[in-house]
């Protein structure tokens, strides 16, 4: 038996070695960038297969920076490639096609999101489900500012020009912060499964607020919501750099405005998810994140070591609820509308079944998750819409089934749940650590093969380990 | 580390495959230009009956209309969206849609409060949007150049309702609820206004959300026993509501605006159903006399009789393809833009549709614009064209009412002077 | 630690009854009394504050006097407060049972409720596409309807458990309840999806229209005022004593009830006596779940019309009732559910005559007092004070 399976896999375990080589696997990198490349150059939009080209290409361009970062080659190597596909592949396939540039910035929007969740979920371990209340406090901050709806601010006259933007970015991190702290409070003493609930109440109260406060005073249009939110100005020199980099890529835009818009957005968001990505990392490494940390793994044993627990949870639930609401102002700008059903609780599973499925507490991984999950909300099941709008018009038919007669309330781009809930099983129960683990919590939770009791006493040796 | 390493073959065996895949594709790519009109409306959920009503007559007029185009060289896609009734996924689909270059006009919304976000995407590139049911007066008072519809407004739409409920002799108090969305809240605003003018006592005006037990809300209202109860909301929430208020022993009439105005209101509200009365903007399709055609086309094609507001979307996506056709002849037989596109729609004048002849005034408005009122006759989902009409006025949309108004006094001084 | 042991049923009794007697007392009469001094402990205390209310904003409207119209919406608020109270209460014994024995939110609870809503309508409706609904006793139906929901759901339930939550025992806190999570999400739209193969329908319509003796409403005089309630509230009312009734049975006077006590109270020293634990857990879920079966096909009678969404509002509203009451005891969801049920019919009876806020705000009022009763007194009412082990 073992030699015939090691017969078999010689030739695989060749295979391998000559790939782990440095110069097979910089050419392997970039043949896969090119042939990536070229095929999204290449797809043509009115194919009948179109939508399902495009959703086999566009994730395997949006995974490529983290197979180059997985990959064996040189370190600066790594730097130049990542930097180029986000900084300047990015922006030309997003140029060349803008509804992939829409795309990226959703992508960066829930990378942040994810990103700030998984400081207090993966970190500190405090399980929030109304985490988009802070991104609701942040995109309503700037919509409540800018908006032409009929609002008590707007009435007042106290609308502020657009330029604020970039001021409105740094208010929305103070004010999310504060109301981090405020929500923090009161649910110190909360754990686990309590934590949770009241989490999720304190996002729908929001949401519900939002809902309702245009009654008596109006204040967020109520449900109708915020309309005509202002975007932030574009600097002349942006879209004549937009309309030339078009023109020399052989692409005369017809309505330049739009693209240098978003191509802005994009960078935007760029710059805030690395921001938000390097005072997370520091964050983690830093006493804090070890204080986070053992606060994680027994919350009696770190106060019993000296951690500062009130100090340390608010302080976790502040930078958490920060970046979210930067990137909340970022959204309502994007989005240039902002309704209270933006911010529903699906909304906050979604974001945690990034941070899940990417790894729980690593930085890398919730990243890849935030990306998979959202490619899947968003491009993966409209596609799969679309494909089957393009078929059943077609009056396609596969194994004697008519497309056409595909029930209407079978759509998928409406299956998000379906997919998310799945998401969260498997993972849960195949591979709670996530598909790139951060080294401690892989150890954590790893299921123990023994069944303890209810309050799992049982001294595995993971936690030690993992609290350094 | 190993491990690692072995990842990246797959996905680079993967990519190869893809390549191969992808490019047999440019082999096969159609020939000839390509036009796409998406439209946005709700196809799933509990709005979908309309929302598929509007897919469907959309379809159905690219079909049968898009010969023209066809014989100049050019090919018509159609890319139905599903905006869920929701204005974030209405304006996230409108983010995507105005990525499409090829997209050139948009039909949609269902709803209101999707309607007026989204199209403020549509506007900031100048894609072209044909609304075959939006009434909010919002939607064309933003003075949007691309915004159009083909039916009416509410703030006509809400005082009809109110005229007809104080021209009822029994009705002297009423009841008025809302669904808290642009759509619900603006018509139920605009009914209460007229039934205060006209004498009516309004005992209530309330907003709710609820969609499955509205027994405390029916509370308050069986204490003070309105003559009838106004639901500015969609079909979905009202029919549920009008089955509950009667089985809680609530005697006086129900009345809601053309939200309600679908075969499914009857499913849901059951016997309670029958003597409500709506109005509408989109009179049932047997109404239209050039509509019968398309009543016999649509009921071949989807295997039963046109939904309220399939009329209005053939209608909608006929007026587009007739300004592509003028867009493209001024162009030169090419392309036009999506800005000359929307300029060249906005300028339909005295369109033969299946739903009246239609003309938009600087709004994007209809000039003159039908409101009915009608009366549930049966509890039969199949019944339901067959509604009665009770009355059909036309009133002109507010421009060019001012316009008449402008002229009826250039004439009254022109008068005396002559 | 709060639990499933201290049940409806009456406490020790010293005095020498006849079994008989002792029988009636202890799973009849103590736990029907106990029902009625909530609802009415409930009503009086809440139309005291209505009629304070009064007197403070006697007229808060033009032509309204506030006293004047709560004295005639008083009986009809406190009947639909009842009938969802209960429908609350029996969703929330759901979440208790099965935190009582594993100490753990069973965030899917909700979509059980949902389903066994969903399996009413399609019995019902299957029932009416034959066209024999009609000739059903209308006893006979309402049971049968009511009884196979409990069955899917109960079994629902229990496969959840095994599939998601089992394996999972003994991981740290969050993984079950994120699994939970999934398993909500899931079940939504494994039922929209369903329904929309099969029927390609969204909104599921009982086909109560069709049964006269279901929407003729029946007149109650209180006093001056006539009060118009539906039938569909008597079964609600109804069907959730009988299974109450049943529940306190179950659990406080047969083995298997005590059982499941054994492995609430220490699963350990259970599993020496010889309780076989994971069987008596399969057990509290399916109890559970059929609780919540039974809560969704008498909702959804009620309501007329249900979709695979339904079950999100009621079950956070139920979970609030569950802490309210004090989540583990099954006493405290009775009394969270019927309280919480009442508040919000006179929410809704009162809130209406102030135009600044409206019946709209009554929702926000359930999540506030979730949270605030997590936040003062997480034991809640008649809980006592749950410390975690570490």
């Amino acid at each position: 038996m073992a030699t015939v399976t090691s017969a078999a896999q010689q030739p695989i375990r060749a295979l391998r070695n000559w790939a782990a080589r440095p110069a097979v696997a910089t050419a392997l990198i970039l043949l896969y960038l090119a042939v990536v490349l070229l095929v999204l150059r290449g797809l043509d939009r009115r194919h009948l297969w179109f939508p399902t080209f495009s959703t086999l290409a566009f994730p395997a361009f949006v995974l490529s920076p983290f197979i180059v970062m997985s990959a064996p080659i040189s370190r600066r190597l790594k730097t130049i490639l990542i930097g180029g596909l986000i900084l300047i592949a990015m922006p030309l396939v997003g140029i060349y096609d803008t509804s992939y540039l829409e795309l990226a910035i959703q992508i960066c929007i829930f990378t942040g999101l994810a990103l700030g969740l998984n400081i207090v979920v993966g970190f500190a371990g405090l399980l929030d489900l109304g985490y988009i209340a802070f991104f609701a406090v942040g995109a309503y901050l700037w919509a409540m500012f800018t908006s032409q709806a009929p609002t008590v601010i707007n009435i007042s006259g106290l609308l502020v020009p657009a330029w604020t933007f970039p001021i409105f970015l740094i208010i929305g991190v103070g004010i999310a912060a504060v109301t981090g702290i405020l929500l923090g409070l009161p649910v110190l003493r909360l754990r686990g499964d309590y934590l949770a609930i009241v989490t999720l109440g304190f996002g729908e109260m929001i949401r519900v607020l939002a809902r309702n406060l245009d009654q008596p005073i109006n204040f967020t249009n109520g449900a109708q919501g915020l309309h005509n939110v202002s975007p932030p100005p574009i600097p002349e020199i942006w879209t004549s750099f937009t309309s030339s980099t078009a023109n020399l890529m052989g692409i005369s835009l017809a309505n330049v405005t739009p693209v240098a818009q978003q191509l802005l957005f994009y960078f935007v968001g760029v710059l805030i998810v690395a921001i938000v990505v390097v005072v997370a990392r520091r964050l983690d490494d830093s006493p804090i994140g070890r204080a986070w940390t053992a606060i994680r793994e027994d919350e009696v044993a770190a106060i019993a070591m000296g951690v500062p627990l009130v100090k340390m949870k608010l302080l976790a639930f502040a930078a958490g609820a920060s970046f979210a609401g930067a990137i909340g102002v970022l959204y309502a700008a994007k989005q240039t509308f902002v309704s209270p059903e933006s911010f529903s609780l699906i909304q906050s599973i979604s974001i945690l079944a990034m941070v899940i499925v990417g790894g729980l507490g690593g930085i890398r991984g919730v990243m890849l998750g935030a990306a998979v999950v959202t490619l899947l909300n968003l491009q993966v099941l409209k596609n799969m819409s679309l494909q089957l709008n393009a078929l059943r018009q077609m009056d396609f038919v596969i194994f004697g089934f008519h497309v056409q007669n595909w029930p209407t309330q079978l759509e998928p781009a409406k299956y998000e749940r379906l997919v998310f809930g799945l998401l969260l099983i498997i993972m849960m129960i195949f591979r709670p650590t996530g598909i790139l683990p951060e080294p401690r919590r892989r150890i954590e939770l790893q299921h123990d093969d023994v069944v303890t009791d209810e309050d799992d006493v049982s001294p595995a040796p993971g936690p030690m380990v993992g609290a350094n | 580390m190993l491990n690692r390493r072995v990842r990246l073959q797959p996905l680079v065996l993967f990519a190869l495959i893809l390549g191969l895949l992808l490019s047999s594709s440019f082999v096969v790519a159609q020939e000839g230009r390509v036009i796409k009109i998406a439209s946005q409306s709700p196809l799933s959920g509990g709005q979908s009956a309309v929302g598929v009503g509007i897919r469907n007559g959309v379809e159905l007029a690219i079909q049968q209309l898009g010969g023209n185009l066809r014989d100049m060289g050019f090919q018509i896609q159609y890319v139905p969206y599903d905006d869920q009734a929701s204005p974030d996924v209405g304006v996230a689909n409108a983010q995507q849609i105005v990525a499409d270059p090829e997209i050139l006009a948009v039909i949609g919304h269902y709803n209101t409060g999707v309607a007026i976000p989204s199209s403020e995407v549509y506007n900031q590139n100048q894609l072209l949007m044909v609304s075959p049911a939006n009434t909010g007066p919002a939607v064309t008072d933003r003075g949007l150049p691309i915004v159009n519809r083909v039916v009416g407004r509410d703030d006509l739409q809400g005082p009809t309702g109110a005229q007809f409920a104080a021209s009822l002799e029994d009705v002297e108090t009423v009841w008025v609820l809302h669904d808290t969305t642009a759509y619900g809240q603006g018509v139920a605003e605009f009914f209460r206004q007229e039934a205060e003018a006209q004498g009516l006592v309004v005992l209530g005006f309330e907003g709710t959300e609820e969609r499955a037990n509205f027994d405390g809300i029916i509370q308050p209202i069986l204490a003070l026993a309105p003559d009838l109860i106004y639901f500015g909301g969609i079909y979905d929430q009202v029919g549920i509501f009008i089955s509950q208020a009667r089985a809680a022993g609530y005697e006086g009439y129900f009345m809601g605006p053309d939200g309600i105005d679908s075969p499914d209101l009857a499913e849901l509200a059951g016997e309670a159903v029958v003597g409500t009365y709506y109005t509408t903007v989109a009179g049932p399709a047997s109404i239209y006399p050039n509509a019968a055609q398309f009543i016999e086309d649509y009921t071949e094609a989807y295997g039963e009789p046109p939904t309220p507001f399939a009329a209005q979307a053939y209608d909608s996506a006929a007026i587009v393809l007739a300004a592509l056709e003028r867009a493209i002849e001024a162009n030169g037989g090419e392309l036009p833009t999506r800005e000359q596109l929307a300029a060249e729609a906005r300028a339909t004048e005295n369109y033969e549709g299946l739903t009246g002849t239609i003309t938009f005034d600087d709004n994007g408005d209809p000039e003159y614009s039908n409101y009915y009122v009608l009366q549930v006759v049966s509890a039969d989902p199949a019944q339901w064209s067959s509604n009665t009409v009770i009355s059909t006025i036309q009133i002109p949309s507010p421009l060019k009412a001012q316009e008449l108004a402008a002229e009826g006094e250039a004439t009254a001084e022109a008068t005396p002077e002559s | 630690m709060a639990s499933v042991s201290r049940g409806l049923a009456a406490p020790s009794w010293s005095l020498r009854l006849p079994p008989a007697v002792r029988w009636v007392y202890d799973y009849l009469l103590y736990p029907i009394g106990q029902m009625l001094v909530f609802i009415i402990g409930a009503a009086v205390v809440l139309t005291l504050l209505a009629y304070l209310l009064a007197a403070l904003v006697p007229e808060p409207r033009p032509n309204i006097i506030l006293a004047d119209q709560i004295s005639r919406q008083l009986p009809g608020m406190i009947i639909s407060g009842i009938s969802i109270g209960f429908v609350y209460a029996m969703i929330a014994l759901g979440y208790t049972l099965v935190y009582g024995v594993l100490k753990f939110i069973n965030f899917a609870h909700s979509e059980i409720f949902m389903v066994g809503s969903v399996v009413g309508f399609e019995i019902m409706r299957r029932i009416a596409d034959s066209g024999t609904l009609q000739q059903w006793n209308p006893v006979v139906l309402i049971v049968t309807v009511v009884l196979v929901s409990m069955l899917v759901s109960g079994l629902l339930a229990v496969l959840i458990e095994r599939i998601a939550y089992r394996p999972l025992r003994g991981a740290p806190r969050l993984v079950p309840l994120i699994s939970a999570i999934g398993i909500s999400f899931f079940l939504i739209d494994f039922v929209r999806a369903t329904e929309a193969i099969t029927r390609n329908d969204f909104n599921l319509r009982y086909p109560t229209d069709q049964l006269p003796w279901l929407t003729q409403s029946v007149a109650l005089q209180f006093g001056t005022t006539t009060v118009n309630v539906k039938p569909t509230s008597f079964i609600v009312v109804g069907g959730a004593v009988l299974t109450l009734l049943a529940l306190n049975y179950f659990v406080n006077g047969t083995k298997l009830g005590r059982g499941i006590r054994a492995v609430a109270q220490d699963q350990t020293t259970a599993a020496l006596m010889g309780i076989n634990v994971n069987f008596m857990i399969s057990l509290t879920f399916f109890v559970g779940g059929a609780f919540g079966g039974a809560a969704g096909s008498l909702f959804g009678m009620n309501v007329g019309t249900v979709t695979p969404y339904v079950g999100f509002i009621p079950g956070i509203k139920a979970f609030t009732a569950a802490v309210l009451g004090g989540i583990g005891n099954i006493t405290g969801a009775l009394l969270g559910g019927l309280t919480l049920g009442l508040v919000e019919a006179f929410l809704n009876g009162v809130l209406v005559y102030f135009p600044a806020l409206g019946q709209r705000y009554t929702d926000i009022f359930a999540f506030s007092v979730l949270i605030l009763i997590l936040i003062f007194r997480p034991s809640g009412l008649l809980g006592e004070r749950v410390d975690e082990k570490v």
